[in-house]
This record gives structure tokens, sequence and C-alpha cells, in this order.
């Protein structure tokens, strides 16, 4: 637990210094730069490609889940059982296509920038959260949901009170998965000129600069780490009963 | 009074209930015996309406339960099921207080009622109130969910094998607890078991349920001693029969003046119980505990019982 702790403290340190004094990294990194050449990046500033980066995230992973949510709920009833393959088709398909492909498709239709990147990561998160969420909603101990009616909850009631507490873990763990995937795939999105930290991987690869690729790599890779950490601590917390 | 007018429930071309009327006296435990597809639980789900009689109809106290929507219907019947189904994310007092809550009574009157209730089923309410379903062992559990529907004082409870999940000694002290609770309170119950044991110990009406038919309603004194059909028979166990009589006969009724040897029956024993200590201990006459000396013998026993056949 302490060991824990200290290692997290660690990560949020390293991760700080990254992005708010990158010029602090230059001894460690400029053995990665070409002779001569850049070794922090200095184009734009980390913290806000950072922010921009997170909040492409935050956005399409919360249409994700309210989306994946809603039609796992809604095929989870029994008048919607008979879309339950349907609903599955679709969120498959989501994660089937390839988000380059996405975004690659999308351009024409929104232009450069942050929309296409938003689609692709919103059809790519969906699947976790929604196969999650069916796993949640249709696994409930029988009991349970047959004492809620017969003591006289409504449907909707029985779903808020009864049904969504106790999928909430399961929900949870795949809002989790979607999250991190979507902090990873994000990074692709400067392919189509959105702000993200892939604008640093991007740019060291085009200029064969290892600094910059492992500068980029390393916050978006600390930013996952603790980011998975912190939704493995609310989903403890929230479900410790 | 509930009464339960030609019900019937068809699944495309199998019957499930058919057409059973019966009544039950309001403050009366009525026991619906029958096989595992004897629509026993069926008949009981279409009282308040988890499931939807295909014709006849329920009247409590002289309202037709088709005339109130089902959920509210639920609301005003108290629900208890094998494996209790306790809510495992709320505690013990949420659990025992939902119906009430539906109802919008006032917390300090749910708090109220909660302890109260924990008290009557013995279970400490500083102690109880707060643990969760997963804290509590397989009877406590039991008593709560029995708890939980008895909880807004309903009209009427329905029970589906409450004490199906209990081992032996658990479900007899459970049952003991309904039959105090059930005096004490006044409540109209309505039981759904597959052991004739049980409804013979609990009920003042056994209904007998065969192949979605009810073919046998009565006390259970008649169903043991007159069963209306060989399956009734066969229900009650023909070499258990007179064992079973004599488990709903008080010593009190048979006992004579005078004292007899050897350590006393209990006042509140049954002639079953006076029955296995007189052939245990080899007397042929026992002392009864009560205010002025009192036994019971062997030969009373049997002229009690005895002459069928």
């Amino acid at each position: 637990m302490k060991a824990a702790t200290l290692l997290r403290a660690g990560l949020v340190v390293l991760l700080l210094t990254l992005v708010l004094r990158p010029e602090l990294a230059t001894p460690l990194l400029a053995p990665l730069a070409p002779p001569d050449g850049p070794v922090i990046y200095e184009r734009a500033s980390l913290l806000s490609l950072s922010l921009s980066h997170l909040g492409l995230v935050a956005l399409s992973s919360l249409a994700a889940t309210a989306v994946a949510v809603t039609l796992a709920v809604l095929v989870t009833r029994p008048f919607g059982a008979a879309f339950r393959p349907l609903a599955r088709t679709v969120t498959n398909l989501g994660q089937t296509f390839p988000p380059v492909a996405v975004l690659a498709l999308a351009v024409p239709v929104m232009g450069f920038g942050a929309g296409p990147t938003l689609v692709a990561l919103f059809l790519y998160g969906l699947l976790p959260i929604f196969e999650n969420a069916m796993a949640g909603l249709t696994a409930l101990p029988p009991a349970t949901l047959d004492a809620a009616r017969g003591m006289g909850f409504s449907r909707w009631r029985q779903l808020r009170r009864v049904e969504i507490p106790l999928a909430l873990p399961v929900i949870l763990a795949g809002v989790r998965l979607s999250v991190v995937i979507a902090l990873g795939t994000a990074t692709i999105g400067s392919t189509v000129a959105a702000r993200t930290l892939g604008e640093v991987i991007i740019a060291g690869l085009l200029t064969s600069n290892t600094a910059y690729v492992v500068q980029g790599g390393l916050v978006v890779g600390l930013f996952a780490v603790l980011i998975h950490d912190a939704l493995v601590q609310l989903e403890r917390r929230l479900t410790r009963r | 009074m509930i009464e339960i007018d030609g019900i019937t429930k068809r699944y495309g071309d199998t019957t499930a209930v058919d057409a059973v009327s019966m009544t039950a006296q309001t403050g009366t435990i009525t026991a619906i015996v029958g096989t595992s597809g004897s629509g026993k639980t069926t008949l009981l789900r279409m009282i308040n309406r988890l499931v939807e009689p295909s014709k006849g109809e329920v009247r409590i106290n002289g309202t037709p339960t088709s005339a109130i929507k089902p959920h509210l219907l639920r609301r005003r019947i108290g629900y208890a099921i094998q494996g209790h189904g306790l809510f495992p994310h709320h505690s013990v007092a949420r659990n025992i207080g939902a119906v009430p809550q539906l109802l919008g009574w006032s917390p300090d009157k749910i708090r109220a009622r909660v302890d109260e209730l924990l008290d009557l089923f013995s279970m400490a309410p500083d102690e109880f109130r707060d643990r969760y379903p997963s804290d509590l062992s397989g009877g406590q559990q039991q008593r709560v969910g029995v708890a939980r529907a008895l909880a807004s004082r309903p009209d009427l409870l329905l029970m589906d094998e409450p004490f199906g999940a209990l081992d032996p000694i658990i479900r007899a002290r459970a049952q003991d607890d309904l039959r105090r609770i059930q005096r004490a309170l006044g409540s109209t119950i309505m039981l759904v078991t597959h052991d004739m044991e049980e409804a013979i110990r609990l009920a003042d009406r056994i209904a007998v349920m065969d192949a979605g038919k009810l073919v046998q309603h009565g006390p259970p004194a008649d169903i043991i001693a007159t069963p209306a059909t060989p399956f009734v028979a066969e229900m009650v166990g023909e070499a258990d029969r007179p064992l079973r009589l004599l488990s709903l006969i008080p010593v009190t009724e048979i006992a004579e003046d005078g004292a007899a040897d050897g350590p006393p029956l209990p006042a509140d024993a049954t002639l079953r119980d006076a029955l296995s200590a007189c052939l245990w201990t080899g007397r042929s006459a026992l002392p009864v505990v009560g205010a002025s000396p009192a036994h019971v013998t062997l030969d009373a026993i049997r002229a009690r019982v005895g002459g069928h056949g």
C-alpha cells in the first residue's frame, strides 16, 4: 500500500515535470536527439497539447458512455430484446473499423481538426462499454429483481435503484477500458491536425528525432497509467457496497 | 378477506392454473401445497399480478386486483421469496424500509418501524440496522426478507418457499417465528410450499394443487384424515398420517387430572411430543406442566387418533 502510494506520487511528479517544465528533462533526452538537433519540443506548449488531448478523450468517452449505456439499458428491457443482435453488430462494427480509416473517411466530410478525431474515438470506445454494460445488466441476481418487482418498484425505479447500482462495477470497468484505449488512440488525431500529444510523436518521427518520440510517448503513457489507476480507485470507492 | 374466483392461467395450449377458487379469511395462514409444476407458484404470482391471469378475478377485501395499477397493488401486498432477494447494495434498515419509502412514509416513521420489526425478529436494531445482507447468516437474511415484506403492514403477505434455502434446524425456528409474529400482528398470509410438514406446522388452511387444479382445501386435520384424492394422500404420506395428526393436537386437549411419574412435558407440547416421550422412556403416562397436577396417558393418545379405517 505504502509502496503503491510512493510509486503513484513519483509518477505524478514525473508527469508534471514533463508537461510543465519539459526543459528539465533535457539531460535525460539529449542522448536520443540527433547531433545539434533540438531536444525538447517547443513548437507548442506541452500543457496546452495535454489539455486538448485530455479534452478530446473526455468528450468522446462521455458521449460513448452515454450512448453505449443507454443502448445496453434499452436492449435489456423486454421491449428492446429484439434489437439486441442489431446493437451488438453496430457496436462491433465501431470497434472493427480502424480509427485511422475513420479519420480518413471523416476528413472529407468534416474537414481537418478535432471533429474527425472525436468521431473515431467515439466509435472505437463504444464496444467495451456496451459489452460490459450488457454483461452487468444481464447477470443480476434474479431473486433480487423478482423481489423488487414483487414489492412494487416501477420498471424505471427498479432500473435506477437496483439494476444500475448493481451493474455499476462492471459498467465502470468498461468505461475505464475505453478511456485508456482512447488516450492512446487520440495520438493519431494529430495526423489530421487535431491538437493532441501525438503532434510531438509525429514531429519526432518526421525529423528522425527520437527525443521527441520518447517525450510524447512518455507523457501519453503516464497519463494512461495514472488515469487508469484513478478510475480503479473511483470504482473501488463507488462499489464498496 | 382474500377471494380467488375462478382464476386460470394458460400458456399456449398448456393450462398452468385451471379455474381455481378459494377464500382466505383475514388473519389466517393458507398454505398452497403441491409438487413442482403443479401451478402453485403461478397461482400465488397471479394474486399480486406478477403473472396476469387469463381468466378469473382476485378480490382483496372486496376490491378486485385488476382495479389497481400492478405496481401500486404490489406495494399493498407483502412479498417474500426463497433466497430472500434482499438488495445487496442496501443496508438492513434500507432493505426493510424499501416499501414504506415507496409509500412516502417520513424517515422517522420508517426508522421506528424498522427497529420495531428487528426487535420482533429478535435481531438487536443497534447491531443489525446498518449491516449489509452479505454480513448476515442465511437465517438472518431470511428474517430480514420476511421483515421487509411485513414493513408496510400489508393487507396480505405472499410467501413463495420462504424457508426453502434454510437448513432444517434454522427452518424450524423460522417457522415458529413466523407463526408467533403472524399471531401477534394478525397478518393474512398465503404461503407456497412443497413441504407438507411445513404446511401442517404453519397453516390454518391447506390448499393442495395438482396439475393446475385445486384438489382439496381445508384445515390440516381434514387434509390428513380424509384426503380427497390419492395424490393428496400421497402428499400427506400414509405412514406419517397418525404422527402428523398428533402434531396438530396440544396435550392440554386430552390431559386428565392427577399426577404421573418422571420428567414433565411443557404445557405447549403436542400429542406427537407426548407419544415420542412415552415410547422413548417406556412410560404409559406423562405429567404435564400446569397450575394443577395433570397427566396424559398412552391410552388417551391412542383413543384420540385411532379408529380410522
